[in-house]
This record gives C-alpha cells, sequence and structure tokens, in this order.
C-alpha cells in the first residue's frame, strides 16, 4: 500500500469529514432523549409544594413534614437559640451567612429547612451535638440552631427552601 | 484460539457438519482442551474458573428472582419477603443471590491480588488487566444496585450516600443527583432505573469477561515464576490438568458458599436491612457490604467532601494504572525479596481499612484510616515505582520446566508426562 500526500485536501476528504460530522450529530440528537427521560418527569415536578399549619407546634419544637420526597424541619425556635445563633461571628463560620438571611423578616422563631446533610444525604438529629442544633449521624457533621454547620465533614449550611407565611399561622413550602 | 489444532477431528457426521459452516467446536477444543498452560500453576490460578462460575449462578439465580420481585417503593420490601416465604424455594434462590455476590468479591479479591502478587498485570498483560479492572467496576455498580432492591433501611440510605457522592462535582453536582434519582431525592424514578440496570449490567459484565478471557487466550498465562513459555516442556493441556484443578478449587469454593448459604445466610448482611425503608430516618449507623468497607473508610478519613469523593475514585481508578507504576522487569514475588514484603503489607492495609470501615467515624478509627489512606496511595505511587530501580531480584530460573523440576528435585520428563506440579503459593 502506498502512502499519499497531497498538499490540498481533496474533495473526498471534505465528504468524509462532512457525513462524520452529522452522523455524531445525528447520534447526539438520537442519545438526548435517552438521556433526559431520567431528569425529574412532569408529575414529579408537579408535586412541589406543601402546606404546613404552624399552631401545634410548640416552642422549642422541631417538627418534619415532607416536602419533594425531602424532610423538611420546620424549627420553633426559642428566644436562646436564636441570640444563640446571632452571636456567632460570620467569620467564625465554615459557610458564613447570618441568622437574619435564613428566616423571614419578623418571623425569626420560625426557622424552615430541608433536613438533608450537605455532605452525603444523611438526615440529621435535632437537639443534639454541642451547637444546639443537628448531628448527621452518618459522618458526624453539627449544625447550629439557625442550621449553618459548624463541622465538617458537611461543606455548606442546612439548604432553606423557598417557602412564605400564607398566613401568620401557615407556610407553604415550595 | 491461535492455538487451533489441525489435528482436530470429529467423528460424528452431524458434529463435523456444523463444524465445517461455524467452527465451534474447534475453538472449544483449542481454547479449552488442547490449550497449553504453565505448568507451574497453582491453586491461586484457579478463582478465573470461579469467577465465571459465579457470574452464571448470579445471573441464572437473579433472572428466577426478577419474575417474583415487585420494584416500586411500595411493593419492593413486601415481594422480597414473598420470596422468603411463599415463593417454592424462594428462600434458598434469593439467599445463594445474596451470599453468591459476597462470594463473588471474595473471589474476585483473592483474583486481584494473585494477580498483584505473581505480577500479572506487567507486559505483556496490561490490557488483560485493565478490562479486569472494568469487570470490577461493573461489578460493583451491578452490586450496589442490587443491594438497594429490597428497599430496607440500609438499601434505601445506601442509595442514598452514594448518589449524593455525584453532588460533590462542581458546577453541575444538583443536576446529576437529580438526574440519577429522576426526582429530588431517592425514591420509585430510582428504585425501578436500578432495577433496569442491576438485570442488564451482569450480560455487560458477561461481554467484558469474554473480552478478558480473549485477551488471556492470546499473551498465555503468567504462572508463579512469572517467566515466559518457552517450550512445549513448560505446559501441559488445559483438559484435564487445568480444568480439573479448577473443578476442585471450585467444588472447595461452592462448599464455603454452601455453608454461608445455609448456616449463617444473614452473617454478611446487616440487620437493618429487614426494616422497611423509611425516607424520613436515618439509621443511627450505616455501613455498607463488607467488600466495600475499605473505599467507605477511606471516604471517612478525608475530612473534605469533594476531596473525599475523589481520592474514593482514586482508590480505584490508581489500579488502572498499575502496569505502569510497577517499574521492576521481573514479574513473580518470588524473585523480589522486597516487593513481597510490601505487598503483604498493602494487604494488611486494605483489611484494616475495611475493618475501620465497620467502625463508627471518630476518633482513633479516622487517624488510623488516614494513616493507612496514605499506606494504600503510597503503595502505588511510591513504592512500586521505586522498587524496581531499589531492589535487587533473586537470580530467575532458566525456564518453568527448570523451576519445577528443582524443586521437585525429579529427573527431567517429558512434556505431560506427569501431573501438573503442586507450586505453593
Amino acid at each position: 500500500m502506498t502512502v499519499e500526500t497531497t498538499a490540498e485536501p481533496s474533495r473526498r476528504d471534505f465528504l468524509y469529514i462532512a457525513t462524520a460530522t452529522v452522523g455524531a450529530v445525528g447520534a447526539a440528537a438520537a442519545a438526548w432523549p435517552l438521556i433526559n427521560q431520567m431528569n425529574p418527569d412532569a408529575s414529579v415536578l408537579a408535586l412541589s409544594s406543601a402546606e404546613v399549619d404552624l399552631k401545634p407546634i410548640a416552642v422549642g419544637q422541631i417538627v418534619t413534614v415532607k416536602w419533594r420526597g425531602k424532610p423538611v424541619f420546620i424549627f420553633h425556635r426559642t428566644k436562646r437559640d436564636i441570640d444563640e445563633a446571632r452571636a456567632v461571628k460570620l467569620a467564625d463560620l465554615i459557610d458564613p451567612q447570618a441568622d437574619e438571611a435564613r428566616v423571614k423578616k419578623g418571623k425569626d422563631e420560625w426557622l424552615v429547612l430541608v433536613g438533608v446533610c450537605t455532605h452525603l444525604g444523611c438526615i440529621p438529629l435535632g437537639h443534639q451535638g454541642q451547637y444546639d442544633g443537628w448531628f448527621c449521624p452518618c459522618h458526624g457533621s453539627l449544625y447550629d440552631t439557625s442550621g449553618r454547620v459548624r463541622r465538617g465533614p458537611a461543606p455548606l449550611n442546612l439548604e432553606v427552601p423557598p417557602y412564605e407565611f400564607s398566613s401568620d399561622t401557615s407556610v407553604k413550602i415550595g | 484460539m491461535q492455538h487451533g489444532e489441525p489435528t482436530f477431528q470429529l467423528k460424528n457426521r452431524t458434529l463435523r457438519w456444523v463444524e465445517r459452516r461455524l467452527p465451534i467446536f474447534g475453538l472449544i477444543h483449542s481454547s479449552f482442551v488442547a490449550y497449553p498452560t504453565p505448568r507451574n500453576l497453582n491453586y491461586w490460578w484457579t478463582f478465573g474458573g470461579i469467577l465465571s462460575f459465579m457470574l452464571v449462578v448470579q445471573i441464572v439465580t437473579g433472572i428466577v428472582l426478577a419474575m417474583h420481585f415487585t420494584p416500586t417503593v411500595d411493593g419492593a420490601f413486601n415481594s422480597v419477603e414473598h420470596i422468603m416465604r411463599d415463593v417454592n424455594y424462594g428462600w434458598l434462590l434469593r439467599y445463594i443471590h445474596a451470599n453468591g455476590g459476597s462470594m463473588f468479591f471474595l473471589a474476585a479479591y483473592i483474583h486481584m491480588a494473585r494477580g498483584l502478587y505473581y505480577g500479572s498485570h506487567k507486559e505483556p498483560r496490561e490490557l488483560l488487566w485493565i478490562l479486569g479492572v472494568v469487570i470490577f467496576l461493573l461489578m460493583m455498580a451491578t452490586a450496589f444496585m442490587g443491594y438497594v432492591l429490597p428497599w430496607g433501611q440500609m438499601s434505601f440510605w445506601a442509595a442514598t450516600v452514594i448518589t449524593n457522592l455525584f453532588s460533590a462535582i462542581p458546577i453541575f453536582g444538583n443536576a446529576i443527583t437529580q438526574w440519577l434519582w429522576g426526582g429530588y431525592a431517592v425514591d420509585q424514578p430510582l428504585l425501578q432505573r436500578f432495577y433496569s440496570l442491576h438485570y442488564v449490567l451482569p450480560f455487560a459484565i458477561a461481554f467484558v469477561v469474554v473480552l478478558h478471557v480473549w485477551a488471556l487466550h492470546v499473551v498465555g498465562q503468567n504462572n508463579p515464576d512469572g517467566i515466559d513459555v518457552k517450550t512445549d516442556k513448560d505446559t501441559v493441556a488445559f483438559t484435564p490438568y487445568a480444568s480439573m484443578k479448577d473443578s476442585f478449587a471450585l467444588v472447595c469454593f461452592l462448599i464455603l458458599t454452601a455453608w454461608f448459604v445455609f448456616y449463617a445466610p444473614n452473617y454478611l448482611g446487616h440487620p437493618d436491612n429487614y426494616i422497611p425503608a423509611n425516607p424520613l430516618q436515618t439509621p443511627p449507623h450505616i455501613v455498607p457490604e463488607w467488600y466495600f468497607l475499605p473505599y467507605y473508610a477511606i471516604l471517612r478519613a478525608i475530612p473534605n467532601k469533594l476531596l473525599g469523593v475523589v481520592v474514593l475514585f482514586g482508590s480505584i481508578a490508581v489500579l488502572f494504572i498499575v502496569p505502569w507504576l510497577d517499574t521492576s522487569k521481573v514479574r513473580s514475588a518470588r524473585y523480589r525479596p522486597l516487593y513481597r514484603w510490601f505487598f503483604w503489607l498493602l494487604v494488611v492495609s486494605v483489611i484494616g481499612l475495611g475493618y475501620l470501615g465497620s467502625k463508627p467515624p471518630e476518633g482513633i478509627y479516622v487517624a488510623a484510616a488516614r494513616i493507612l489512606t496514605i499506606y494504600y496511595f503510597a503503595h502505588f505511587f511510591v513504592v512500586l515505582p521505586l522498587l524496581g530501580f531499589i531492589e535487587t531480584p533473586r537470580p530467575l530460573p532458566s525456564s518453568i520446566s527448570e523451576a519445577v523440576l528443582k524443586k521437585k528435585g525429579g529427573a527431567p520428563v517429558t512434556a505431560g508426562g506427569v501431573a501438573a506440579p503442586e507450586g505453593r503459593g
């Protein structure tokens, strides 16, 4: 077999490249539905809000409700819990965020959190650990009374889900 | 395959008719009957056959279990109990499948350790080794997905923790985990897709096993002396020598498997998996199956989430490049006085990590896991490359037959004249 070297790309080279390009685009287009079918479907997206009545939740109590298949903690904080969360210097935090930014204005006693550890998704246990917040039994992360991570391996604070007070005594999560 | 015997003849006319059109009997004969195997192979070489057998056992028991299993969050747990209590021999099939997975991993770890000890990953067997690592990765994925299917507490939280590993990926992490879940948490879509993938992946494994065996038959088997086959005197025919030895080892291995299945069927499992999955409560102490414990210990030894995940995957990925990290030209540890010590140190550190993985992630356990993790990586990235330069290997025998006969102290014999001599492992 002889090796041909031509300075100019030939018409045949162009056809090969054009064919391969169309083939690659076609393969990607065919693969996309196969990949995208695994994303959350319409029925999952439709179930994305939950209404919670706050009246039965006593001061100091943490209630867990289910939203989008995940636990959501609703913590009715005491004055002490709030003061403790606000006394901390932001510079000391792993993921610095003020407590005020994690609650609704004028509703400082209500802390609403997605109850999923930001490390690997376990559910932290409430009223535990030296920061009086949550302790994750899987890998030992600690959270404070604002749900902020105080000891790793979790990298981030417990997530605050989108929610609003639909009345003084109930919230709509999602 | 390339060792096809031109003298292979079939007596039966029908078979001859088939053979002329599809030479399958000749292929079987040249691959598994006449195929020359090094005459010094010891019992550590029987685990390839054991693994092939276990793969078939897992596929067969899995297919029949799938006839009774319900892949829904409401039905999965109960259908497993239904298999245990109502289905004829369901308890037996499930216990074989569950313990079979463990025994599969046991055999795979021995098989891999054998390769590392005798240098089976070295030139010209690098690709053979890499295909083995691919099989190992597929096995891990398959075993993990299978463990999720009974939808007990351990199933659910194993699925949660492992899928959350992907959330450590910067920027795309959350999108990828939601894509894996098909939702915002581990739920029905995940169970159903894991069921689908757990069914199909073993066939992908079987396909890569075919490539693995094909590559093996191209380059030939390594052997305990790690030297090349030079003449016919160095080999014996696969049948009966290797096939009988493999069969005997398989029977011994199956006795151990049967002991677990009949006398300690839940010993290797975790009692929490007999509690139905509860998405709102994490068990106080979650651990993976024993065969993942070393990796779990490595994950927990690292205090940073992203780094922990990277190191976890790195601990397996490093196996892919072992053929190039090991700079020694001598294959077998028999002739490597230093390497054999480091090999056993690696074995001890992996077993040690496994022990630490089963302990709570606090205090001395984490500190010890960090030391062993460092040794694990140092073995591959420091010890293996340096030993090739530092170590003075012992003199290699000039041929396999010489090595065998010197040990036995016998007179030279013609090839295949005696039963396959046993070497010590």
